[in-house]
């Protein structure tokens, strides 16, 4: 009679055998992506590691920053605003009218050198106030017409500089080119002409791939309201090097554009007589126009800021470090104490 | 509404109801690219980014190229799309498979080979022995003298066990030539999904019988997708077919669980959607304003005087393209990628694989891992959750004398051997009680040994102990049972049984003695539906005792109890229970009225303990969760001290000193009502102890204070960290997850049987125990494991790294998109508030793309804390529950880092528009790259 039960069992058991090998089927391979186990990194922040990572971060960053600051104070910069010198006291008090009148707008201008300035002196000019990132300006182009001579048409994106009064493409079209900067400057030092090299003062890119060797200016500034300066028509646009770096639009209101080189050293004390047309209309909008030579470092133009913050973040390190080394000698805590914990520090209170 | 069916017809019913072609497909060939496109436009995120896709089109206002939009946006859409597509193919496969297979059909009077999809309603369809049911039949023949044939029901409700069908009384006897002839009338209800009920009716057309009406259950059908056994053949009619049967019905696509990340993506969704609407408005009207008084002086602007009409939504507009990029349009794809990869992740658990069976734990809803982390209420049931759900006979306490208390085990008691070998009568009779009153289905198995089928297990080992003290269920042969006892075989007729419901609480069947004739009610079942029933005389207090005793030891009790019926009360009482079978309204609910006229003045012979035994692994599983923060509630049907055996023996409550159990009981509403404000009070004072203080409630006091004091169970609900319900309905078990999940708490259900399924689907999380009950617990929910224990890993493991994850991802995605996005705004001020974008298309695309969304993914492989800490110290789950979202300043922090990086460049690389946008870009592609590894 007691066979029934092992029978029973043994059946129960039987049945799971027959069931086994489909079950086991699905059991999944092992492998560690599964099961995720891929090694990892865990680093644990003890207050060693902490303290020296500070320490590192600032024992790196201080020396830069001060590198950086002197290099930036190596920099020679001459600065000069003509934009209200320039006008006439007559016109002091309409200076819109001055600058669209046929008067002559020649002026004179004399800088006097405070520091060794060795080559090259890059000479840039620079608009205040002026939104050459206003999306109505920047989308103001027509790339393709800039590049290929085929594609003189191409100036639906150029409105409202697009087309001529009858309807002629205007090579380089839109608002961007039609309002090319137009003053000019003429140094002299001793009465003798100082050379400003213009060439190579725009990307070599820009040369080569964004504007055409063989695409010479069309109608430009052709209408009744002339924006900036006419281009030459027998010269191609790959070579119109001012256009080019006006064409690179700056992102923000306050911009330098590369003017030209000049490719001596000017020693402490000369006097340079600059000679400057002043053509722009910076005056309906109130924007201001500045002369600027600058020399460069081996960290480009003048510009203090990247010392600062690499200063002001290796000294905050530094402190940080500091004060954590000095938490670390009068209250030690031990390395994974569990009473941290907080559900242990305040029972009940999750 | 009902339905009429012919049978045999084969004109009239063509029309009528549908054909046999099954159909799980959503999409037909030419509907796909609408419906696909309609269902993927319903919701809101993708309503935006078409709209936004659209306006970009519009080169007028359009900062970037509009394929920046579309291309992602198209990617998205023919990803979720082609899924979909992936899908709905593999389901028209299998359709396919099933509706072309051969099937036995009678057609025109003859034996047809035809196709599963050409079965119409009303055909009469043969199978053979392990043949596949191709659609819903009524049972007219079988090979079996008797009418009866077996079948397996696994692929219906999960349930292994063999079930008997039996055909209808009507066709009884009706000879195999003419089966292909029968004509007759099926009325039947319309399609419903309830696998448990048939209430119909048939009457056959002369001249095979008389017109007299057979009632029709659920044992005379067999469905859709079981499968033939152990019979010959068998031959039924056809009544539901195609999409509409029991199985198809029952298909419908259960409603999508919303996590609580998810509502929380979509909050914030709405409040930066809002944001952006104020920053547009209020750049837009800077920007005009800026327009009209400085951009006229700018004359090389040349702003006309007279502009078109729409001339003052451009800028707003504008500003609406450059900020819509703050909604970042992966988020959507990155988190269904990565929640899939989750539930992958617990298929693949090597640590969740129960070894017993072999069967790994399964994520059957892909989309709520998260919410595994932030469960802050589990409900489980006890039978087979929480125990083994392998039952073993223990002790037993027969007119009065307890057997087995001494050595543990019934079987091996010295004196109850005795008994037996005696052939005491009142032992002999608690046997056959044990042995007879019950649905097993005794198979001989080839090498001669008997094996039990067993819907329950509880019958199962009743069966079993029965044998094992020589009352041996030998045999099962149509109605006749055989009963083998000391060498006899004792013949029994079964006439009827009153099945085991859970509002009844108990089981009987009437047999009838062959030897001498004698009808005989025998029954079993929970104590409270028994004991009271007793004839008046009895004493019953040693019984009370026994099953007090009993349940304190956390034993399964059950009553056996026996009457004589006198010829006539038997005959009077068939009709009226036939009637009530054949009703077609509420047919459950009067044959549990009729059978309480006959389930009285019971015989009481004794009372059985059966041992479940607690699963491994449970005490401590419920103690880490419980220092997790969550709280546990027991639901069981079972009584109320076994119940607290059971949860004191598994740390769900402490015993007296620290901890307190309140009992809320009661037969009237008054005196629940007074047991429920005193729970109240003891319950708000003790609330500041640090004392475990837990309720016990039990059905009949549940069900009134939740019909008429819910504020106050409610407010205890919120107080008691642990309660034990016990002798609950599934339904009540459903209505107090609802109760939990209307106090704002996250729930998550675990259960292993048909009675928890309405728990598990209604709590925000279901889990369902693959147990022994049927898979169908594990089919209902949203997660199926294979033991209670492995809930500490689905919770504390896998549920915490997808909580952290996600809401990792979501941040981190809302963060990249808003960063960039300040930065056109910031940009916007210097560029005369005119829209101009910083960066361009490209530039754009790639960084929501490749630089952002892509390399982020990798966080799904991200473990801030090694498994064994969180085990160690599960109450880091804390900080997943309170919501890890509540840290949104944070956001602020970063945005303000990338503007000072912002400050910091904008002087140096001064002029360039483009050049300034590029090193900004890659600037702070680094600053993203740097957050990622932080993190």
């Amino acid at each position: 009679m007691n066979s029934n039960t092992p029978s029973s069992s043994a059946g129960r058991a039987g049945s799971a055998d027959s069931a086994a090998p489909r079950r086991n089927s699905k059991r999944p391979k092992y492998s560690k992506f599964t099961q995720q186990e891929l090694p990892a990194c865990k680093p644990i922040l003890t207050p060693r590691w902490v303290i020296s990572a500070f320490m590192l971060v600032s024992i790196v960053f201080i020396p830069i920053g001060v590198v950086s600051l002197f290099a930036s104070r190596d920099v020679v910069e001459i600065i000069d605003r003509y934009e209200n010198v320039c006008v006439p006291e007559s016109f002091r008090n309409d200076k819109v009218t001055y600058i669209q009148s046929d008067v002559d707008k020649i002026c004179n201008r004399t800088l006097r050198v405070k520091k060794l300035m060795k080559q090259p002196i890059y000479v840039y000019y620079q608009l205040d106030n002026f939104y050459q990132n206003h999306r109505r300006y920047v989308k103001s182009r027509s790339d393709s017409q800039l590049k290929n001579n085929n594609s003189q048409d191409d100036v639906d994106s150029c409105k409202p500089e697009d087309n001529t009064a009858d309807g002629k493409p205007i090579v380089p079209c839109g608002l961007i080119a039609w309002s090319l900067f137009n003053d000019t400057f003429n140094f002299s030092l001793n009465n003798q002409q100082l050379a400003v090299n213009k060439k190579g003062i725009s990307w070599k890119s820009d040369r080569d791939s964004k504007f055409g060797k063989n695409v010479f200016p069309k109608n430009f500034q052709n209408g009744s309201f002339i924006g900036g300066k006419h281009l030459n028509s027998s010269v191609p646009l790959s070579e119109q090097e001012d256009l080019i770096v006006w064409m690179r639009t700056a992102a923000l209101p306050t911009f330098r554009k590369l003017y030209g080189k000049i490719e001596r050293d000017l020693q402490p004390n000369e006097l340079i007589q600059v000679t400057l047309e002043n053509n722009y209309n910076t005056y309906s909008f109130n924007g201001k126009k500045k002369l600027v030579l600058s020399t460069t470092s081996w960290l480009g133009g003048k510009n203090d800021f990247l010392g600062i913050a690499y200063l002001t973040v290796g000294g905050l390190c530094f402190f940080l470090a500091l004060s954590f080394t000095v938490v670390y000698l009068v209250k030690p805590r031990r390395l994974g104490d569990p009473s941290y914990l907080s559900w242990n520090r305040n029972p009940g209170g999750h | 509404m009902k339905r009429y069916v012919y049978i045999n017809d084969d004109e009239s019913l063509q029309e009528l109801y549908c054909d046999n072609q099954i159909s799980n497909r959503k999409y037909t060939v030419l509907n796909f690219l609408p419906k696909n496109l309609w269902e993927q436009f319903s919701r809101f995120m993708n309503q935006y980014f078409l709209l936004i896709a659209c306006l970009q089109l519009w080169s007028l206002i359009t900062p970037v190229n509009p394929a920046s939009t579309w291309g992602p946006l198209i990617f998205i859409f023919a990803v979720s799309a082609s899924k979909e597509a992936w899908d709905d193919y593999n389901r028209y496969l299998s359709d396919k498979k099933a509706n072309e297979k051969e099937v036995w059909v009678v057609r025109q009077g003859i034996k047809k080979h035809v196709q599963a999809q050409d079965i119409h309603v009303g055909n009469i369809v043969w199978l053979r022995e392990n043949d596949e049911v191709p659609c819903d039949l009524v049972l007219i023949g079988t090979s079996d003298p008797q009418g009866l044939c077996y079948v397996e029901t696994a692929a219906l409700d999960g349930e292994t066990d063999l079930k008997t069908r039996v055909i209808p009384s009507a066709c009884m006897g009706i000879d195999f030539e003419l089966l292909h002839k029968i004509k007759g009338v099926i009325e039947c209800p319309n399609p419903d999904k309830d696998i448990r009920r048939f209430d119909a009716n048939l009457r056959l057309f002369p001249p095979f019988i008389d017109n007299d009406v057979c009632p029709l259950t659920i044992k005379n059908t067999i469905l859709q997708s079981c499968y033939l056994r152990n019979t010959e053949w068998a031959c039924g009619v056809a009544v539901y077919t195609g999409n509409e049967t029991k199985l198809g019905m029952s298909r419908g696509i259960p409603e999508p669980k919303l996590t609580a990340m998810d509502a929380m993506i979509d909050k914030l969704t709405g409040a930066i959607f809002v944001f952006q609407i104020v920053v547009v408005m209020v750049l837009g009207i800077a920007g005009n304003v800026w327009k009209d008084t400085e951009a006229r002086k700018q004359w090389y602007v040349l702003y006309p005087y007279e502009g078109p009409w729409y001339e003052l939504l451009v800028i707003p507009l504008r500003f609406e393209l450059l900020c819509s990029i703050m909604i970042p349009i992966s988020i959507k794809v990155s988190l269904d990628l990565v929640k899939s990869l989750y539930a992958k992740f617990i298929d693949w658990d090597n640590e969740m694989i129960d070894q017993e069976t072999g069967i790994p734990s399964h994520a059957a809803n892909t989309a709520i891992s998260e919410d595994l982390g932030q469960v802050e209420y589990i409900l489980t049931d006890k039978t087979g959750t929480l125990t083994e759900n392998r039952m073993i006979f223990r002790r037993c306490c027969i007119s009065g004398i307890f057997y087995g208390n001494e050595s543990g085990d019934a079987l091996k008691d010295v004196e109850l051997l005795n008994a037996v070998a005696g052939s005491s009568p009142d032992v002999v009779r608690f046997l056959t009680v044990m042995a007879i009153c019950n649905t097993v289905i005794p198979v001989k198995s080839k090498t001669g040994a008997i094996l039990y089928k067993a819907q329950s297990q509880d019958e199962d080992a009743l069966v079993n102990a029965a044998a094992r003290l020589h009352v041996v269920y030998v045999n099962k042969n149509a109605n006749i049972l055989e009963i083998r006892f000391n060498g006899s075989v004792i013949q029994y007729e079964v006439l009827e049984t009153l099945e085991f419901t859970s509002d009844r609480k108990r089981m009987s069947v009437v047999v009838k003695d062959c030897q001498n004739g004698k009808i005989i009610l025998l029954s079993k079942g929970a104590d409270e539906a028994i004991l009271p029933y007793a004839y008046a005389g009895q004493q019953t207090r040693t019984f009370i005792e026994a099953v007090e005793q009993y349940a304190q030891l956390g034993l399964r009790t059950l009553c056996l109890a026996w009457r004589e019926l006198k010829e006539d009360e038997y005959q009077e009482w068939s009709l009226m229970f036939k009637e009530a079978s054949s009703t077609l309204v509420d047919r459950e609910w009067r044959i549990a009225e009729v059978c309480q006229r006959l389930e009285h003045d019971f015989e009481i012979l004794g009372v059985t303990a059966i041992e479940d035994r607690l699963q491994d692994g449970v005490p401590e599983t419920i103690e880490t969760l419980r220092k997790a923060g969550i709280n546990f509630w027991m639901l069981t049907g079972d009584k109320q001290n076994t119940a607290i055996q059971i949860a004191l023996s598994c740390n769900f409550i402490s015993p007296e000193p620290k901890g307190q159990l309140l009992l809320i009981d009661g037969k009237t509403e008054d005196e629940v009502c007074r047991s429920l404000e005193r729970v109240l009070l003891t319950m708000r004072i003790t609330s500041s102890e640090p004392k475990d203080v837990a309720f016990v409630v039990d059905g009949w006091a549940l069900e009134i204070a939740l019909k008429h004091y819910r504020k106050a169970f409610t407010e205890l609900a919120i107080l008691s960290r642990t309660a034990i319900c016990c002798r609950v309905t599934p339904s009540q078990k459903a209505q107090l997850v609802e109760l939990l999940k209307s106090c704002d708490y996250r729930t998550l259900a675990i259960g292993d049987g048909g009675n928890d399924v309405r728990m598990i689907q209604q709590a925000d999380i279901g889990v369902g125990i693959s147990g022994r009950e049927g898979l169908q617990a594990a089919r209902a929910a949203d997660y199926s494991i294979g033991k209670f224990r492995f809930l500490k890993r689905l919770i504390l493991v896998h549920g915490r790294y997808s909580y952290n994850r996600t809401a990792f991802l979501s941040q981190y995605s809302f963060y990249k998109s808003l960063v960039i996005c300040f930065i056109q705004i910031f940009f916007s001020f210097i560029s005369g508030v005119s829209g101009t974008s910083l960066f361009n298309s490209v530039s754009l695309m790639a960084y929501n793309v490749f630089y952002t969304s892509v390399p982020v993914l990798v966080s799904v492989l991200d473990k801030d804390l090694s498994e064994g800490t969180i085990m160690q110290h599960p109450q880091i789950l804390f900080y997943c529950q309170a919501g890890r979202f509540a840290v949104f300043p944070l956001y602020f922090f970063f945005i303000f880092r990338v503007f000072s990086i912002n400050r910091l460049r904008i002087r140096n690389w001064a002029n360039l528009l483009h050049y300034f946008s590029r090193q900004l870009y890659i600037c702070w592609l680094m600053v993203i790259k740097l957050m990622q590894d932080c993190f």
